[in-house]
């Protein structure tokens, strides 16, 4: 059948030229060096800003048309969602955990990016560049409405999910994501999108949003699921601004490579570290599992990153450095990270639990190298204390690593028994740091992260909140004895063991 | 070898005839179902027509439509008016 088509006045290729290019002009009154005075100091050397092209083609009036048609779907779902009951239909009320990792850890990075996009949306003197920025600084904050609409049903049944962004300030374990992206914004403007667009959103977003959302769709979160896809059909275009902006900096002046070499190093090691809190989500706290970790990290970094490297070594780009270490640790990262959260249930605004015995054999089935022969031992002994009472918490505040402000919970590279430690010296003191990768993006920069807000020392130098455990975690806005703790030992699982009981007793 | 490129979309109506077009024109591809997802592999180059959505639609369908449904690429994008392609260079 042959669909006739109304012809559009002007084609893709023309509509992008006039929405965007036509909108910039060379200054006049000032100098374009005082108007744009954020995009030379990096060092990275743009001959033909017109040669950045968005392969997209978005223009401004097609945005809104697509946007607000996302918006419609989603929010009718969300409504549909609490008229419902829908957080009586997740699989078990474990997994609200997961949500609650994410409305504190991962909503407020989607506000930290609006605000970062938007200073690259302004600081760009090419106006391709700054038009795609726009946009993905409103996209930004427009994740960060969706996320905090769509817990906000939950918030009204279960913990933790009370004070996103106080905690986001303040909490321990929150240090990582906040600094994280705290330190992109704080780096010039082709720096922040080398760090954000490219390193996060081209080589590891899939890591976190894909199996996140399929896992909420597995797990009956309707909500999640729809604001989380909502806002993955941004991603795509935000990936695309991310190898369009490595592509444009390699292409324009050969001298640019070994800055961006350097740059993708640095923030391929720090996305990968704050991902280790994706790696525990996906192999502990989703009650139905859609993948692990080792097998995401196997598609979304070994198979799809490697494809895009080869790619770009036609510029004389290398694979981010510590990459291999990256692949080793697949099979250790999740189960260390659980147990250092299981550790330190007391002070965290999520519940933490051991794994059943199916789910023991889940993990044994994905990780036949790794899990029973270093991790179910002390998982068992785990288990063994708690059942005699002795449910563990460790009260002690762990020192932490320099710059990802992780403690040192993580191995040496190949041996799974040895704590993995460094250090270098600045100006008279000892920085301490979690890996070889820490450290070298430390001393590549050492006055930045000298600065570093550290929790537990801030803590020891009575910043936060008082001299005792409880005066910080009050501080922290938690509720205690409601937001922290054993998972058995919560309000949330009193509330989904009543909620089922009655269910059953209806029927 | 050539390698893959990828494109994940929604497991919907809007993405479906899509899905259904590019089993048509590029037959070699593999179609991965995941939960809530489809994620398509190919080998070199992927292209989606935008005349083969229109005939299994039976209407109209703007290629930038894919963005309602469409959640992850792996490839370099090359839209026109007519189509959509994910290839490596």
């Amino acid at each position: 059948m042959a669909i006739t088509r109304s012809k559009p006045k002007m084609g893709i290729k023309e509509r992008y030229a006039s929405m965007t290019r036509d909108l910039g002009w060379e200054t006049s009154y000032q100098p374009m060096d005082k108007v744009f005075p954020y995009d030379k100091f990096e060092g990275i050397k743009i001959h033909d800003w017109d040669a950045w092209v968005d392969p997209f083609r978005l223009t401004m009036d097609a945005y809104w048309k697509y946007q607000s048609e996302k918006e419609r779907k989603l929010y009718a779902v969300i409504d549909s969602f609490a008229q419902n009951n829908g957080q009586m239909g997740i699989t078990d009320a474990r997994y609200l955990n997961a949500i609650k990792l994410f409305i504190t850890g991962v909503s407020p990075l989607e506000y930290a990016a609006h605000r970062g996009f938007a200073f690259a949306g302004r600081h760009f003197r090419g106006v391709g560049m700054r038009v795609a920025s726009q946009m993905q600084s409103i996209d930004e904050l427009r994740h960060a409405q969706t996320q905090l609409h769509a817990m906000s049903h939950y918030n009204k049944f279960f913990g933790g999910m009370h004070s996103s962004h106080l905690m986001y300030d303040r909490v321990w374990y929150l240090s990582v994501p906040k600094s994280y992206f705290d330190d992109a914004m704080t780096a010039g403007p082709f720096e922040f999108l080398t760090a954000i667009s490219f390193s996060f959103e081209y080589v590891l977003t899939n890591l976190l949003f894909v199996p996140f959302m399929s896992g909420a769709a597995h797990n009956g979160d309707m909500a999640t699921v729809t604001f989380g896809f909502s806002a993955q059909s941004d991603e795509s275009r935000h990936m695309t601004l991310g190898i369009e902006i490595i592509k444009f900096m390699l292409e324009q002046d050969e001298a640019n490579l070994p800055i961006v070499q350097r740059w993708i190093d640095k923030w391929f090691w720090r996305g990968y570290r704050l991902l280790a809190l994706v790696s525990m989500m996906m192999d502990y706290m989703l009650p139905k599992r859609v993948m692990s970790w080792r097998e995401a990290w196997e598609i979304y970094f070994e198979e799809a990153g490697t494809a895009l490297f080869e790619d770009l070594s036609r510029y004389g780009l290398k694979m981010p450095k510590y990459y291999e270490v990256a692949n080793w640790e697949k099979d250790h990262l999740s189960h260390q990270v659980w147990s250092t959260f299981y550790n330190y249930a007391g002070a965290t605004a999520f519940h933490t639990w051991m794994p059943n015995d199916n789910e023991m054999e889940w993990l044994r089935d994905k990780y036949p190298d790794s899990f029973e022969k270093h991790y179910q031992p002390r998982f068992e002994h785990f288990i063994k204390e708690q059942k005699k009472g002795n449910r563990f918490f460790n009260n002690t505040l762990p020192m932490l690593c320099q710059t990802c402000q992780i403690p040192f919970i993580f191995t040496e590279p190949g041996d799974p028994t040895t704590t993995c430690f460094r250090e270098t010296h600045y100006k008279g003191n000892r920085y301490n740091f979690c890996s070889d990768g820490c450290k070298d993006i430390f001393e590549q920069e050492p006055e930045k992260y000298i600065q570093a807000w550290l929790p537990v020392y801030q803590i020891y130098q009575g910043n936060c909140g008082g001299k005792e455990i409880e005066d910080v975690l009050r501080w922290y806005n938690f509720n205690l004895g409601e937001d922290n703790g054993e998972y058995l030992d919560s309000p949330d699982y009193d509330l989904w063991t009543q909620w089922k009981e009655s269910q059953s007793r209806a029927v | 070898m050539s390698r893959n490129v990828s494109i994940t979309l929604l497991n919907n109506e809007d993405a479906r005839p899509v899905v259904q077009a590019i089993e048509k024109d590029n037959p070699a591809c593999i179609i991965n179902h995941l939960p809530s997802l489809v994620k398509v592999d190919m080998a070199g180059a992927l292209r989606i027509n935008r005349q083969t959505v229109e005939e299994i639609l039976g209407r109209e369908w703007n290629v930038q439509d894919i963005h309602l449904c469409l959640v992850s690429l792996s490839g370099e994008v090359e839209e026109e008016d007519d189509f959509f392609e994910l290839s490596w260079k």
